[in-house]
């Protein structure tokens, strides 16, 4: 048992009791939020020091490999966005503002072990460290919004986690162990004349489906990506998805590995339905915060493609997917904070004119949109390219058809908002002030949009490398 | 690696652009003298090139090659031949014309003129690439500037035009990128030279050469635009600020031309070869209905956006009749469009300007009160219309002369002589137009309107200098175009 290995997910958490103990004594609040973002450095170093290594810890429960360590990145950096773009927002909480940091800091180390664990029991921990972290962080504002928000992800969530038990349940029943790699060489090669490992196999899909927000388990994004304060919403897209699409990556190509062709095309249907549904509805929303929840189930249906690809080319391809869409996702959340800070709206109508009022800002938000739409020279473009032909590879030509029409209708209500901010006339000449912490976010998640639209190979590599783990 | 010649002329736009953006002081001037410094110096650059170019070599000269994204194989692989060469001369041109007719801008300055050169980099680049991937990204850079220049700086509906633009031009895209993909697959590379010198033909089904080739069509018959897939193109250009236009029908449509020649007729000469009946009659109805439409518009602008069709017809035809001279004739039409419409646009602008008025049965005696506009409008559309002498008949004499030899498409005469019929319309039009916004009795409302200003008649001479000299002395073109057409007939058994 070599404790080492934990040391990213155990400084993380106690970087979040540290932060818990300073709002105690602290006055001056911001302090707070600075001692997250520069705390998130101790994880991180130890992370890096770790690179490299390929070890199991806990008999085999904890594995440290460039997979887990990769996503460690990911979340601390989602993680030090989602607190920079939450410090204006969380200076105007009377109280529990070193909660706040504290619950986003232990979402991160929850999922931080989603992407890092080799059994069935500890992903159902890790999972639901994550998730109650956030169910409280959606409720924040205690609003009637918020809470609404709050108690229907905590119900939904519940119903999700019954479902994903029980679906474990099956599959240790079938296989008689819970760790990945002994499912693994005890289920047999076909899921079709056994119905329990068919039936275990969807319940697990269906509780994963949840956090990452796919058909049929979809219908709790809008209401609780507009009820949540919108930091939270953005690091819900983001984050939480990601780790999400994490687990489904171990869990299914370690553990149902042998089964990969029927899990396959159940993910490719999924995909299809997914990202159809959520362009279709998300055309008629008002709201912004809404429509980007629409739009992230969209998404998750591309990022399924991946999934629905079964090669190691599927996999980077969702990989870097993930990245693309953190950053330009983030962006255009961090753009929608900045805005709504000062309007405090959320109607896509109130960002009429915003090209005059605040034109960084909407450049911004434009070049997200656009990115997410998949247009280059973005982020977005590479990733779908490349996700693309992952699918042609693997003979999914359907799919990318579907997904091309799609990613032509998602640039309807996409450009519907660029249209608005540009065109559109200003409700008022008052200039959006934003705060250089904002701004720092802002820039790190649009240059990265950028960067990854014109020379995506070093992340690409790395992407390949982390997912290189797999068989 | 030699001097990075491409790589300044396509970035180079990019870079005024940014430092346009970057300025200090918003003086309206500085910004405009700015972008004509980039745009001029890379105008420079390009004709350099043309005296460098090497015209007994057939294939890409000043290559640039870099690994870009090796997983996927694509390459940063920048080159020019005998196809690029004119387009990249006109882009560059058309470019510096573009800065030169906006001077009058004075709506959101610093804005329009980092947008008109960011646009001028995708065009440079879709004409400089060969790698498919690479094609495709500054294919698509073009997009979100028109949108903007067309809705913010436009006249009319604009919004609308300019959604249905980007409606279009994505839908056109995502066929486009289907094609691409399907081509990468089966092909293996990006790199359009390998893929054109495989024969890959062969290799894969004719039902999936067949998909590929038109997937790969309709995205560029969007551009170009053949009918009907050219809805847009009216109201695009009958909205958009006068710059726009000119920039639009100068280079924009030329893309789509560009790559029919150099993708889908290069990759895929044998289903362009079964097929070329099929596209050579399109092009026909291209050449007569949008001749046929023309006579009935009474906006200036409207008329010269639908002629622009009409035009593009005889690109297609050119390209389809699968000759040497025929498509040498489409590649200089191309050429000699740019110039023409261009100017026409530019003309049209300037008449609009003045008097304010863009209805054609409200104008009338304008040579008296503006001369110069006049004569020169009168003589950019004798060349529209193939008058000897200029650069219009040049080419469509090569595009006519090249299908009524053309030895691979069957009854090709018959379609050559009918589109000959297309060039008899234009003359009725053309002329028409001539007599009702120019000639007749003065009206007394446009009395005191002034003529072109010192600015504006350097322009439109320049771009009549640039008509002549290729009309008379077309050989100065059709050679280096004959270097690039020459590998493609080399694969039709030519």
């Amino acid at each position: 048992m070599n404790v080492y290995l934990l040391s990213p997910a155990m400084s993380l958490c106690g970087l979040a009791i540290v932060v818990i103990l300073l709002d105690l004594v602290l006055k001056r609040k911001w302090i707070l939020g600075a001692v997250s973002v520069a705390g998130l450095i101790v994880p991180a170093a130890f992370t890096l020091a770790l690179w490299g290594r390929e070890e199991t810890s806990f008999n085999g429960m904890l594995a440290v490999d460039e997979f887990s360590l990769f996503f460690n990145l990911f979340f601390l950096v989602c993680a030090a966005l989602v607190i920079l773009s939450s410090m204006d927002y969380v200076s105007k909480f009377k109280a529990f503002q070193g909660e706040y940091y504290a619950l986003v800091l232990l979402a991160a180390t929850g999922m931080m072990l989603m992407a890092s664990t080799r059994e069935l029991i500890s992903v159902y921990v890790a999972l639901e460290l994550t998730a109650i972290s956030l169910y409280a962080l959606t409720g924040f504002l205690k609003d009637p919004k918020s809470s609404e928000a709050g108690i229907k992800y905590l119900l939904l969530g519940a119903v999700a986690s019954a479902v994903l038990l029980y679906g474990m349940a099956m599959v240790f029943g079938l296989s008689g162990s819970t760790h990945f790699k002994d499912i693994a060489a005890a289920i047999p090669g076909g899921v079709l004349d056994n119905p329990a490992l068919l039936m275990g196999m969807v319940l697990l899909v269906a509780g994963f489906g949840f956090k990452i927000a796919t058909v049929p388990f979809q219908m709790w994004v809008p209401d609780v990506y507009e009820g949540a304060p919108t930091p939270i919403t953005a690091y819900l897209s983001v984050a939480s998805k990601a780790a999400g699409f994490a687990v489904i990556l171990r869990v299914f190509y370690e553990a149902l590995g042998p089964v990969s062709l029927d899990w396959g095309i159940m993910f490719g249907v999924l995909a299809a339905i997914t990202m159809t549904l959520g362009n279709v509805v998300a055309i008629a929303q008002t709201n912004i915060k809404r429509m980007l929840g629409y739009s992230s189930i969209a998404q998750a249906g591309y990022l399924m493609i991946g999934l629905a690809a079964v090669s190691a080319l599927g996999r980077s391809g969702l990989v870097f997917f993930l990245i693309a869409y953190a950053l330009t996702n983030l962006g255009a959340f961090i753009a929608i904070i900045a805005i709504s800070n000062k309007t405090n709206s959320d109607l896509i109508s109130d960002y009429s004119g915003m090209a005059k009022r605040a034109p960084l800002l909407a450049l911004a938000l434009g070049l997200c949109l656009i990115s997410l739409i998949g247009i280059p020279p973005t982020a977005g473009f590479m990733a779908k390219i490349y996700i693309f032909n992952a699918a042609v590879d693997h003979d999914l030509m359907w799919l990318v058809i579907v997904a091309v029409i799609n990613t032509a209708i998602s640039a309807y209500y996409y450009l519907r908002v660029v249209r608005v901010m540009f065109l559109g006339a200003p409700t008022s000449e008052e200039a959006i002030p934003s705060s250089g912490a904002l701004r720092t976010a802002l820039s790190v998640a649009c240059l990265g949009v950028l960067l990854l639209g014109v020379y995506p190979w070093a992340l690409l590599k790395i992407a390949e490398t982390a997912v290189n783990v797999f068989p | 690696m030699d001097f990075p010649y491409l790589s300044i002329i396509v970035f180079l736009p990019i870079i005024g652009a940014i430092l346009i953006a970057l300025l200090p002081h918003a003086d309206p001037r500085r910004i405009k003298l700015t972008a004509a410094f980039f745009t001029l110096v890379t105008f420079a650059l390009s004709l350099s090139l043309f005296f460098m170019f090497d015209q007994s070599l057939e294939g890409a000269q000043f290559v640039e090659r870099a690994s870009w994204i090796p997983p996927l194989d694509a390459q940063y692989f920048l080159g020019i031949d005998g196809l690029s060469l004119p387009m990249l001369i006109l882009a560059t041109f058309l470019g510096f014309i573009a800065v030169l007719v906006s001077w009058k801008i004075d709506l959101r300055v610093r804005e329009y003129f980092a947008w008109l050169l960011v646009l001028e980099t995708g065009v440079l680049g879709v004409f400089c690439s060969l790698d498919l991937l690479l094609f495709f990204l500054f294919w698509e850079v073009e997009i979100l500037p028109m949108y903007l220049l067309i809705s913010i700086w436009g006249t009319g509906r604009k919004e609308y035009s300019a959604m249905k633009f980007v409606i279009f031009t994505l839908a056109g895209s995502a066929m486009m990128l289907a094609g691409i993909l399907l081509l990468y697959f089966h092909g293996g590379t990006f790199d359009m030279m390998e893929l054109a010198g495989m024969g890959l033909e062969g290799a894969i089904s004719t039902l999936l050469a067949t998909a590929i080739f038109f997937l790969l069509f309709i995205g560029y018959a969007v551009k170009l635009p053949v009918f009907p897939f050219h809805t847009w193109l009216p109201d695009a250009h009958t909205d958009a600020p006068t710059a726009v236009s000119v920039i639009l029908a100068g280079i924009l449509l030329k893309m789509g031309g560009y790559a029919i020649i150099r993708v889908c007729v290069s990759i895929f000469p044998g289903v362009s070869q079964d097929y070329a009946v099929l596209l050579v009659a399109l092009a026909l109805v291209n050449i007569l209905y949008g001749a046929a439409v023309t006579f009935r518009q009474r906006d200036l602008k409207r008329l010269i956006a639908y002629s622009s069709i009409s035009h593009m017809g005889y690109v297609l035809l050119g390209i389809f009749a699968l000759s040497q001279v025929s498509m040498t004739g489409a590649t200089l039409q191309m050429f000699s469009h740019g110039l023409i419409t261009g100017l026409l646009f530019a003309l049209v602008g300037l008449v609009y300007n003045k008097t304010h008025v863009r209805d054609i049965t409200q104008l009338g005696g304008l040579a008296r009160r503006m001369p110069i506009i006049a004569v020169v409008f009168s003589v950019a559309g004798l060349a529209a219309l193939g008058l000897p002498g200029t650069s219009g008949f040049a080419a469509e004499f090569l595009v006519f002369l090249g299908s009524f030899k053309s030895t691979l498409v069957d009854g090709i005469q018959t379609y050559a002589i009918l589109g000959i019929v297309g060039i008899v319309l234009t003359a009725g039009y053309i002329l028409w137009l001539l007599q009702r916004v120019f000639y007749g009795p003065a009206k007394a409302q446009y009395d005191g309107v002034p003529d072109a200003d010192r600015l504006e008649r350097f322009t439109i001479f320049s771009m009549v200098a640039v008509i002549m000299l290729i009309g008379i002395y077309p050989a100065v073109l059709t050679d280096i175009i004959k270097t690039g057409v020459s590998p493609i007939m080399a694969s039709l058994g030519l």
